[in-house]
């Protein structure tokens, strides 16, 4: 599904982010890639002989092509399910494991179908994996590992189907990604047994290393960054507001979701009443009967209305709004890059700086003191900056690189975010709206019914007609 | 130029009878009258009696009063404007000012107790509630409050139409002048006298007696008035629950207007679609004051009933009382008759102080006993006459109380049947205002 290979030391995990150097070649090399075929149909799509010279092969245009690739839904080639909790029993532990099924026609994949079963720990490494590996890119959150209110059991039945649909959502929201879908460590948790993905597991980046990277994080994190560009403060503004919209959506919801119950508690009570009403009369005693069993129909509905909000509505805030979480951290990577980016451009600045005033007195006194002639410790120590100066300045070239690439791959991916976004939400609401006038229509047929019934007793037993 | 109707077509279902009644309701809308309207039509139509035939009655107003009470404390009150109109002139196109008066609820009561005393055998239709009871929060039980008041008046409207459409009761004197007459009214009640027949029927309500022979219709009816009372009070609390829950959702939804609004502001495209998205979760929200107020009507309704199952009880009652009072004469009677048997043959089979006192102090003389069994003879013939006549006392009661009560029975049908199909009817409403709202929203999400 993805039109854009990335290289392949990319999402193997590598802590820093290697950044291809000759891209242009492997957009070429799309020309045999037989995933191409998938896309011939999407005129958009570029293939190797449309990209003429005039295109840049900056990486900001490279990430904006798979924007176009995108709206070929129809060419989605990966499908992927998360179902059938099961749970395992061992010495130490008890955990449930959930079938993830995978349908490619993908031809980096050895066969076009495959059955494993997956822990949520499993799931937590993926993610974690696609965000070391990305981390100015936007994983779709998982579900939270604890429920905070209620229920605390674990096994529980409606904790682990809200689970599961959560689980699915993320593996499809994966495989949706135009850079995610082809991480070698996606591919790796869909396909590969039990033993092989623990093993798999254990390559990779070493703690140590990953602690290097931490410290780094941190050490540009305190230093802060000094000129962010305006549209990410913008981002990170929209991000604040947003974050309080959808978390506000998510109580309003599950408040409504709270009356709605208390609500159906009590109209479960009208029903029996007028049955029991119903006893002891004669002429009323049907109409009656008609009206408890009204009441009753109703209920159901209501119940199957409360079920549906709670099923599809409030997972898909409660996702936006874990999503705002993630959307924070990204930003605050995003700024890190750069601050380190700052920070070295500086410390290359004060080396120049450095090099062009020397302080010669000192200098001097300390070599004559060795016993080195001042023209010899000149050149020595000429070289010796040039040396580093020349280290810095290819470190610094590594970060400004690295940075465009984080800005680039966050603007895009941040569009495709919010497109996501509004898709989601958008569809959601209009699911739930669409139940809802559902359920009213659903309720008016059973009242109508009743009238209807109502109105041929009447005009049989040659009553007033009350039309 | 308006057609006069021949006599014989004049019906007292007449579209002006509605029209004035309707008019009457001054701040009602159509919509609340319909209730009203179901009510007073259909039940009175075919029954018509010769006041409604005659007049016109309404409770067109309520006005706030205050004043010194018995102790000389100042209070406030409520009157109501009781409206009475020919029948005659309205059809004829003119439009006269209508007679009225204004009366308080005490009033109303005073006029219903001596209803209920001097019409034992008749189901007396109930007054509205004097405190409002099974309310739900958000409803008032304040009887100052507006809105109880004005459901109060059309419940005093309607007492006083079917009060008027009752075969017996309609053509009373007293309720003919508390329409009619504004001072003195009470006097006149009082002058009736029914007080002290009061303190009986307030003993055929209390007392517990046993019966030995009651008509077996009366007791089933009996039966039935403490179910429907216990049945009608239950669903009036199960009701006013559920009303306050569904108020509850529709409330909450007005949160997501809010939301939607706040949120729109930072969205550039989604924007419109949420801000007008949200206006219809403030609409829906807002829905439901007028669902529920609609439902207070049926609870009204209901409420009635509740309180003629009271008026059916106490109707049983008192026949419980006449059939009681029967037996105790029919039993002192034959008591009495075989007390004379002794006398005359000697034989001891009652047990009297008399004949104790006798057995200890000796025989009694001849004179005495000839004395004793010429009082026993009169005792007997009063005891049969006073049997008689409360034997044709209870066949009486009985005869006009069942019939009273197959009319409540037919009226009670028809009634609670067409709250029922209103009930129906604004379930529909309540769902389609739903569905409108709901389709309206879907139309916005989808434009986000």
């Amino acid at each position: 599904m993805s039109g854009f290979v990335v290289d392949s030391t990319v999402s193997s995990g590598n802590s820093s982010v290697a950044i291809p150097t000759d891209i242009s070649g492997q957009i070429l090399d799309l020309d045999e890639d037989d995933d191409l075929e998938v896309f011939s149909k999407d005129t958009t799509v570029t293939d190797g002989s449309s990209f003429n010279a005039s295109m840049q092969t900056s990486p900001a245009s490279m990430i904006n092509q798979y924007k176009f690739e995108e709206d070929a839904e129809d060419t989605k080639d990966i499908f992927v399910t998360v179902d059938n909790p099961e749970s395992h029993v061992t010495a130490i532990e008890t955990y449930i494991t959930y079938r993830v099924v995978t349908k490619t026609t993908r031809s980096e994949f050895d066969s076009s179908e495959f059955e494993v079963r997956r822990r949520y720990q499993d799931f937590l490494w993926l993610k974690g994996r696609l965000e070391e590996a990305h981390p100015t890119l936007i994983v779709h959150p998982l579900p939270e590992k604890f429920v905070v209110k209620g229920m605390v059991e674990r096994f529980n039945e409606d904790f682990i189907e809200t689970r599961r649909r959560a689980l699915h959502r993320f593996l499809n929201k994966i495989a949706e990604h135009p850079i995610f879908s082809s991480s070698e460590d996606f591919k790796i948790f869909l396909t590969a047994a039990p033993g092989e993905l623990t093993s798999y597991k254990k390559q990779g980046p070493g703690f140590l290393s990953r602690m290097g990277e931490t410290v780094k994080a941190v050490a540009a994190a305190v230093r802060g960054v000094r000129n962010r560009p305006q549209e990410f403060t913008e981002m990170q503004e929209y991000v604040e507001a947003f974050s309080q919209k959808i978390s506000s959506l998510d109580k309003v919801t599950q408040r409504i979701v709270r009356e709605q119950k208390e609500y159906l508690e009590e109209l479960k009570e009208c029903g029996p009443t007028y049955a029991l009403w119903s006893q002891s009369e004669e002429e009323l005693a049907e109409p009656l009967k008609d009206v408890a069993g009204c009441v009753d129909r109703c209920c159901k509905e209501t119940e199957e209305q409360v079920k549906n909000l709670n099923d599809n509505l409030i997972p898909v805030l409660h996702e936006y709004a874990l999503c705002t979480d993630t959307l924070k951290a990204v930003l605050r990577r995003r700024d890190n890059i750069q601050a380190d980016f700052e920070a070295k451009t500086e410390a290359l600045a004060t080396k120049k700086a450095d090099r062009d005033t020397e302080s010669k007195v000192l200098s001097l006194a300390w070599d004559s003191l060795v016993g080195r002639s001042p023209e010899e410790v000149k050149q020595q120590k000429q070289q010796k900056l040039k040396g580093e100066i020349k280290e810095m300045r290819d470190d610094l070239d590594k970060a400004e690189d690295r940075l465009e690439w984080a800005n680039n791959a966050l603007k895009s991916d941040w569009t495709r975010w919010q497109k996501d976004m509004r898709t989601d939400l958008r569809s959601a609401f209009v699911d739930t709206a669409e139940r809802n006038v559902n359920y009213y229509e659903k309720c008016l047929a059973v009242w109508e019914s009743f009238l209807h019934s109502q109105r041929t007793d009447a005009e049989g037993n040659g009553n007033v007609d009350f039309s | 130029s308006a057609r006069v109707m021949p006599t014989q077509e004049r019906k007292l279902f007449s579209s002006t009878l509605f029209h004035k009644i309707f008019k009457a309701h001054t701040s009602l809308s159509l919509k609340k009258c319909k209730g009203c309207l179901y009510k007073i039509s259909t039940s009175m139509v075919e029954k018509g009696t010769s006041l409604l035939k005659m007049m016109e009655i309404s409770v067109a107003e309520a006005e706030k009063r205050t004043g010194k009470n018995a102790v000389n404390m100042q209070e406030t009150y409520t009157v109501y404007l009781i409206e009475t109109r020919p029948v005659d002139a309205a059809s004829e196109g003119t439009n006269p000012v209508p007679d009225s008066l204004w009366r308080r609820y005490s009033e109303f009561e005073l006029l219903r107790n001596y209803l209920l005393v001097t019409y034992p055998f008749s189901v007396v239709p109930p007054l509205p509630e004097k405190r409002a009871e099974f309310v739900w929060h958000k409803l008032s039980a304040d009887n100052m409050d507006p809105d109880f008041v004005e459901r109060r008046r059309v419940g005093l409207e309607n007492f006083l139409l079917r009060v008027a459409s009752h075969p017996d009761l309609s053509s009373d004197k007293i309720f003919y002048s508390f329409l009619t007459e504004e001072n003195g009214w009470k006097e006149t009640v009082f002058e009736t006298g029914f007080q002290a027949k009061a303190d009986s029927r307030l003993k055929a309500l209390n007392a517990t007696f046993r019966v030995k022979n009651p008509d077996k219709r009366f007791a089933e009816m009996k039966h039935y008035g403490d179910e429907l009372q216990s049945v009608i009070s239950q669903l009036l609390r199960v009701r006013a629950r559920a009303a306050d829950r569904l108020y509850g959702v529709y409330k909450v939804h007005g949160n997501y207007g809010r939301v939607f609004s706040e949120w729109s502001a930072i969205e550039k495209e989604m924007g419109d679609g949420l801000q007008s998205a949200g206006h219809h979760m403030d609409a829906y929200a807002a829905s439901v004051d007028d669902i529920l107020e609609e439902e207070e009507h049926y609870a009204d309704q209901l409420k009635e009933y509740l309180f003629y199952a009271d008026a059916l009880r106490a109707v049983c009652r008192k026949h419980e009382l006449t059939q009681y009072e029967l037996e105790m004469a029919a039993q002192d009677l034959t008591s009495k008759k075989q007390q004379r048997e002794e006398l005359a043959t000697g034989t001891i089979r009652t047990f009297s102080l008399k004949g104790m006192t006798s057995k200890l102090f000796g025989q009694e003389t001849p004179e005495q006993r000839e004395a004793k069994v010429k009082m026993l003879e009169t005792q007997i013939e009063e005891g049969e006459e006073l049997v008689k006549e409360r034997n044709t006392e209870c066949e009486e009661f009985v005869k006009s109380a069942w019939v009273d009560i197959e009319r409540f029975k037919e009226q009670k049908d028809h009634d609670l049947r067409e709250a029922l199909i209103s009930y129906a009817i604004m379930q529909i409403s309540m769902c389609k205002k739903g569905i409108q709202v709901w389709n309206n929203a879907k139309e916005c999400f989808s434009k986000m």
